[in-house]
């Protein structure tokens, strides 16, 4: 008996991390299960926060509500579009930042973290002020949301690949100049396959801020609807089912860029000669 | 063995090569020329310049004054892939990404060899470093001693006229460093290329190369064959920095013929006028600890030549091959003294009064205005 309780409490302190581990993914993890779940639910009435019946409805008839299928075809275009220019632009100045000294680096690496550091509302609104004043009240849209959001994704894109680049030993490319290979060389063959890791988290990083983004989105959109916008509107009456499933939708890409991503760089390596 | 060849065309020349941080000088006017097809050394304590050095010689730091000039062409600001010159690096900066293979292909891929004409290559190469089976791994799957031979191989493979080691074997446990040094020494007089170096390791300098350059505070203090810079120092520096010296204040009272004559403490010694570096005024009389003889004091027996009376022996220290003592002279200076253990010989003790005696012809007169103890403090390093 005495025994038998022994072995149960050795059981539990050797595996206590490991249990501990688990809660912290299950508490992490639940908010996407329950979102994978309604989206399969049959709501029994305007209660659409209670799971009533199994169906593959807002499946099949993903574009039912109005507007939703074209505002997730505009935070898609606009998240597309600003992790593209964002992950450029920003990468560039990693590189510049960490590889290279020039006069205002410092000042510069503090003004990087500024629009971090700023709340989304103040920027919002500040941006909206700079538009207005630029006379562009009357052309607010999708052009005025892509620079809000290139704006405040750089920040991180530059952090990312900043840290990624601070990791890596600059002998490696010098020892690729001593090699033979010029700079554009240099570039593809070392530095960009190292850094790559870093350069894809940051286009990550980046695609779901501006994907998710409400706050700054909403005060320089203009007449455009957005997928968190519509979403914010359709709150008051009463939400579609068919969000959940661009929910698990988004998470599923998400899943599958990720795993991609770090098969791929596995295996570039093996690839360069 | 690769003896140098006389100032040939070849040859690498560095000309007031000087490199400043801010007011720091790294490098301060150096004047260097390496012949070709020889293995140089070049010897100084860390933070001295050697790695500034070869860095402007590979072209991965720009020079603040100076030039470099590589078989008569000037190379001071060439970028570094357009230099025929390549380098073993101080951590070896293997490609982690690339394996073993791709590593050392990359050269050779660069310079426009085909795949397969590279492949052939860079088996070649893996097998003369004997890594032939490892060609799959990635660099971290290597112990170090592997990751330094492939890091040679890949500097190896691109026949550079000139190949920069700096302290490649700085990494690696005193006996596959040893291995190693031997290692080096029949792949450079295979290959017959120039090899430079760097090493604050006085004992690898020796052994490994053709002409050892002794490096302090940014500047070339000696330079010449191993034995010669052992045998004759011209510097305190270089005194004790390469193996280990007794240096005693004397003036020079005079020179007759071929003899300089010095006033000592204890007594009067004489040095060949070719091994004073000064002769007039005050000066360091020199000699290395294994060239002193111990006698009894007061014998006149077994004199050398020079000598130092009524010295007491204060420490024995029992080293195998040789024993070495340390001896109190009157004046409250202790010199070192390593004499060889033939049977036949007397071992002295703690306490006993000795003379000591050493040939004319190995001593050495240097500055008196250089600090004796240069050098000594990078000892066990
Ligand atoms: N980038 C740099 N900025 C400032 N000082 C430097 C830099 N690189 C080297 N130094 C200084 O130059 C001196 C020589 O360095 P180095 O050539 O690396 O010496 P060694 O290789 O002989 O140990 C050292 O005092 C070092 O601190
Ligand atoms: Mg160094």
């Amino acid at each position: 008996m005495k025994a038998s309780m022994r072995t149960a409490g050795d059981w539990i302190a050797r595996h206590l991390v490991l249990m501990i581990g688990l809660l912290v993914l299950l508490y992490m993890l639940t908010p996407v299960f329950v979102v994978v779940l309604m989206s399969f639910n049959q709501p029994a009435g305007r209660n659409t926060y209670t799971f009533d019946g199994f169906t593959l409805d807002n499946w099949t008839n993903l574009c039912e509500p109005y507007q939703l299928c074209s505002s997730v075809g505009l935070s898609l275009e606009i998240g597309l579009l600003a992790t593209l220019v964002a992950t450029l632009l920003g990468t560039l100045m990693a590189f510049a930042m960490v590889r290279h000294r020039f006069r205002g680096r410092a000042a510069a690496n503090v003004f990087i973290f500024l629009p971090m550091a700023t709340p989304e509302i103040v920027l919002g609104s500040s941006l909206l002020a700079l538009f207005v004043s630029s006379g562009l009240a009357g052309k607010l849209g999708f052009w005025t949301i892509f620079v809000a959001h290139v704006m405040f994704c750089l920040s991180f894109v530059v952090v990312t690949v900043k840290a990624r680049l601070a990791g890596m030993d600059p002998r490696l490319e010098q020892a690729a100049a001593d090699l033979y290979a010029n700079e554009w060389q240099t570039f593809w063959r070392v530095s960009f396959p190292l850094v790559f890791p870093g350069i894809l988290a940051a286009a990550l990083l980046s695609f779901s801020l501006s994907f998710d983004d409400f706050i700054i989105t909403n005060l320089n959109a203009g007449q455009e609807v957005t997928f968190p916008m519509f979403v914010w509107g359709a709150n008051t009456k009463g939400i579609p089912m068919q969000i959940n499933v661009i929910g698990t939708m988004m998470f599923a890409i998400a899943l599958i860029v990720v795993v991609v991503g770090e098969f791929g760089s596995r295996r570039r390596g093996r690839a360069v000669l | 063995m690769a003896e140098p060849v006389t100032a040939g065309s070849e040859d690498l020349v560095l000309a007031g090569l000087t490199k400043k941080y801010g007011d720091f000088a790294a490098v301060d006017a150096l004047d260097l020329t390496v012949p070709s097809g020889s293995f140089f050394a070049l010897l100084g304590p860390s933070g001295c310049g050697k790695t500034t050095t070869l860095r402007m010689v590979a072209g991965l730091e720009v020079p603040t004054a100076g030039t470099v000039t590589l078989a008569g062409e000037d190379i001071t600001r060439l970028k570094p892939y357009r230099r025929p010159v390549n380098t073993v690096f101080q951590s070896y900066a293997l490609f982690p990404h690339l394996t073993i293979r791709d590593n050392v292909a990359f050269g050779p891929r660069r310079k426009g060899v085909s795949k397969r004409e590279a492949a052939a290559e860079v088996n070649r190469m893996l097998d003369l470093v004997e890594l032939g089976e490892y060609a799959g791994r990635k660099p971290a799957q290597l112990s170090g001693g592997q990751q330094q031979r492939v890091a040679l191989a890949r500097a190896l493979i691109n026949h550079p006229q000139v190949l920069l080691l700096d302290e490649p074997l700085g990494a690696l446990d005193l006996k596959l460093r040893r291995q190693m040094q031997l290692e080096l020494k029949r792949i450079q007089i295979d290959v017959g290329l120039t090899f430079i170096h760097v090493t604050h390791d006085q004992e690898e300098a020796m052994t490994m190369a053709d002409t050892v350059a002794v490096m302090n505070q940014g500047r070339i203090e000696q330079m010449g064959a191993p034995e010669e810079l052992y045998d004759l120092p011209r510097t305190t520096f270089v005194a004790n920095f390469l193996g280990r010296s007794n240096l005693v204040a004397g003036s020079v009272t005079g020179t007759a013929g071929e003899e300089v004559s010095v006033q000592l403490d204890g007594g009067t010694v004489t040095a060949p006028v070719e091994r004073a570096a000064t002769a007039e005024g005050k000066v360091w009389v020199g000699v290395r600890p294994e060239k002193v003889h111990l006698k009894p004091a007061g014998d006149p027996a077994g004199g050398r030549g020079n000598e130092l009376r009524d010295a007491v022996v204060s420490d024995v220290s029992f080293a195998g091959v040789s024993t070495e003592y340390v001896v109190r002279l009157p004046s409250g200076q202790e010199l070192m003294v390593f004499e060889q253990n033939h049977t036949s010989q007397r071992r002295l003790h703690s306490g006993d009064r000795v003379d000591l005696t050493w040939a004319p012809e190995h001593t050495f007169l240097l500055d008196a205005a250089q600090d004796a103890s240069a050098g000594t403090q990078f000892d066990d390093e």
